[in-house]
């Protein structure tokens, strides 16, 4: 590491991976009762499950891209954080608020909105948070001696995610306006905005893995996100097919989200091009697994997967079953699990001058949360595809098909077994690693 | 060859360019095209107290409704249509889990009063009757159990 501040970054990891194993424990309370398992019931009904896995998936990959943003930011802008202070500050409340509605959604106290389900008066509490955060960043970046391109992309993929977080908030008494303006936060993030948090870290990695030209490197990060907003703006349209929106949508909606697979195709070749022309050997095997690995996976999962039931006719059938969920998993992990994991692989010798990388534990982990995770998507994928079948085709009772596709959850448990293996192990390496050190400074320049 | 600063602009000027053709669309889909294809004049009190409820219990967190929420428990974007109401009322106002004895799966027993059993099927009589461009499409056979 170059800047003391940059050790900020640390504890957002360390409470992401926090969260992160709190979010598997309730899928797996999931997969149990679509395994017609639901003993839990009483206390934790599905709804909470689900409403707590979701949401601490969303918490932990924002607290995974600040704490990116102050490791990146410091560094980019050859400068320290503006007030570490602040930072702190800003990481305990967020955390208050995110343990706060978990404990809530046990208690039937949430807005019952998918992905969405904080209650109202912490909405106030996230906006005021991550406010200070994009203070924060903003001073630093500002202050800083220089703005490059990877800094000001990344800026700018938080600070659109705050603004867009709003239209989130109104109230609508119909619902079709209400799932309208939904999909402006759900979307727009994560077929928007949080593709420029993606782009600027992978950015900033490439750069610092490969020592490709960085003005190469931008060159291509301006195509990519680009190629994100020409594509994936007008894709949201995807969304309005069939929630009372006018049918227009369902050409401009077809058309512009085919389309965005290729700014993960384009993300997936710009990682393995540079890669390819790197001079530089960098030792950190691991966090250029994760890496290339991310590029990779968040084309199969967002883009390939994505676009298979992207298009009208398709996404009347199974618009709303198991399928999205299969694609669902493979690209939030692609995209933006993998990205953070990347950059905490890519961090943690830098913060602490431990090189553990390329270690026996830090290879498993990688390969076999990659594998699991292929394992259970292809587990959803099957009852996505049978449950189309049986319910949507064959007219067969919502209950009777699930009955039916019981046994793809096994596999589903299974497959998650030895993702979370995978995880368990790099929380290990990750605790190996000790705390960061002002000593590291030294060892890094 | 691309420049950056070409790269850049190409970045910029799609960003503005399809930002602006998207709130134009979305004023026309909300001003314009809402109120008619979604009956918005029959949107009643009792339609809007029902979706506070489907909204303070989290019904998305296992069914589905226009198709979007949780794939745990049936879609019930025409679920009148489907039992009737007198059905929907029971499941609504039991105070034992639904489907502990059919299904085995079982839903929360939230024990409604009659009022708001009556507000949430007005939700859903309203939702049922919203044009969702063929949504949920007709099964293309009809399957017999045989046992
Ligand atoms: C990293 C990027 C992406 C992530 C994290 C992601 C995640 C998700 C999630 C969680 C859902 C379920 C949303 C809900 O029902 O509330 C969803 C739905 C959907 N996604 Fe993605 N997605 C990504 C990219 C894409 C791309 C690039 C495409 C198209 C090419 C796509 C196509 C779709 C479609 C069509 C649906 C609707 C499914 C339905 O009708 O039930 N997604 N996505
Ligand atoms: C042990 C591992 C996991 C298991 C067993 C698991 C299981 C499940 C289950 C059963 C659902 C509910 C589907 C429904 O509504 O019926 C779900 C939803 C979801 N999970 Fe997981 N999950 C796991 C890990 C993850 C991870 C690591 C991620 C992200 C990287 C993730 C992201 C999601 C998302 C986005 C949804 C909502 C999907 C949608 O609505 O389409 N899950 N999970
Ligand atoms: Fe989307």
């Amino acid at each position: 590491m170059k800047y003391t501040t940059q050790k900020v970054a640390y504890w957002f990891f360390l409470s992401a991976l926090g969260l992160l194993a709190l979010q598997i424990v309730y899928g797996f309370i999931m997969g149990f009762a679509h395994m017609g398992m639901d003993g839990l019931h009483d206390f934790i009904p599905f709804n909470t499950a689900r409403a707590v896995h979701t949401n601490l998936l969303v918490c932990w990959l924002l607290l995974g891209f600040m704490g990116s943003a102050y490791y990146i930011i410091p560094e980019e802008s050859q400068n320290e954080l503006y007030s570490p202070k602040l930072a702190y500050i800003q990481l305990i409340s967020f955390l208050a608020v995110g343990v706060t509605a978990v404990i809530a959604y046990h208690f039937n106290w949430w807005e019952g909105r998918k992905f969405l389900e904080i209650p109202r008066p912490l909405d106030y509490l996230v906006v005021v948070n991550v406010l200070a955060f994009l203070f924060n960043i903003l001073m630093t970046l500002f202050k800083g001696k220089k703005q490059t391109t990877t800094a000001l992309v990344l800026t700018m993929g938080l600070l659109f995610s705050a603004l867009l977080y709003l239209p989130g908030m109104i109230w609508f008494d119909s619902q079709t306006l209400d799932s309208f303006y939904r999909w402006y936060v759900v979307h727009l993030w994560v077929e928007g905005v949080w593709e420029l948090i993606m782009g600027g870290i992978l950015a900033f990695l490439l750069i610092k893995i490969t020592g490709v030209d960085r003005e190469v490197i931008e060159k291509w990060l301006y195509v990519i996100v680009g190629l994100t907003f020409l594509s994936g703006i007008l894709g949201t349209g995807h969304h309005f097919y069939y929630i009372g929106a006018p049918s227009y949508w369902l050409w401009i909606g077809g058309i512009f989200s085919a389309l965005e697979p290729l700014a993960f195709l384009a993300m997936a070749l710009f990682a393995l091009n540079m890669y390819r022309k790197g001079e530089k050997k960098h030792p950190n095997k691991t966090a250029l697994n994760w890496t290339l690995g991310a590029a990779i996976t968040s084309f199969v999962g967002a883009g390939l997967l994505g676009a298979a039931h992207t298009l009208p006719n398709v996404n009347l059938y199974t618009h709303g079953t198991l399928v999205t969920a299969m694609h669902g998993h493979m690209a939030f992990w692609g995209a933006y699990a993998m990205i953070v994991l990347a950059i905490i692989a890519y961090a943690m010798p830098n913060l602490t001058g431990r090189k553990l990388f390329n270690n026996g534990i830090s290879q498993y982990a990688f390969w076999l949360s990659n594998i699991g995770m292929i394992g259970m998507t292809v587990a959803f994928g099957v009852a996505g595809v049978a449950q189309v079948y049986l319910e949507r085709i064959l007219g067969v009772d919502f209950m009777e098909t699930q009955k039916e596709i019981e046994p793809h959850f096994l596999v589903l448990v299974l497959c998650a077994s030895g993702f979370t293996i995978g995880i368990t192990l790099y929380i290990i390496n990750f605790f190996k690693f000790g705390k960061p050190t002002d000593e590291a400074l030294v060892a890094a320049s | 060859m691309l420049t950056k600063s070409q790269a850049k602009i190409f970045f910029l000027a799609g960003t503005i360019i399809f930002s602006v053709l998207f709130l134009g669309l979305s004023y026309d889909t909300h001003v314009n095209k809402h109120d008619d294809q979604t009956n918005a004049d029959k949107i009643t009190p009792e339609v809007v107290a029902g979706k506070h409820l489907w909204e303070s219990n989290n019904c998305m967190g296992c069914h589905t409704i226009f198709g979007e929420g949780a794939y745990y428990a049936p879609e019930l974007t025409k679920v009148i249509e489907r039992r009737g109401a007198p059905y929907v009322k029971g499941v609504l106002m039991s105070p034992t889990p639904w489907g502990e004895h059919t299904s085995g799966r079982k839903m929360v027993a939230y024990g409604f009063s009659e009022e708001e059993a009556n507000n949430l099927i007005a939700y859903f009589e309203w939702i049922g009757n919203v044009d969702l461009n063929g949504f949920p499409a007709k099964p293309k056979y009809e399957i017999k159990k045989t046992k």
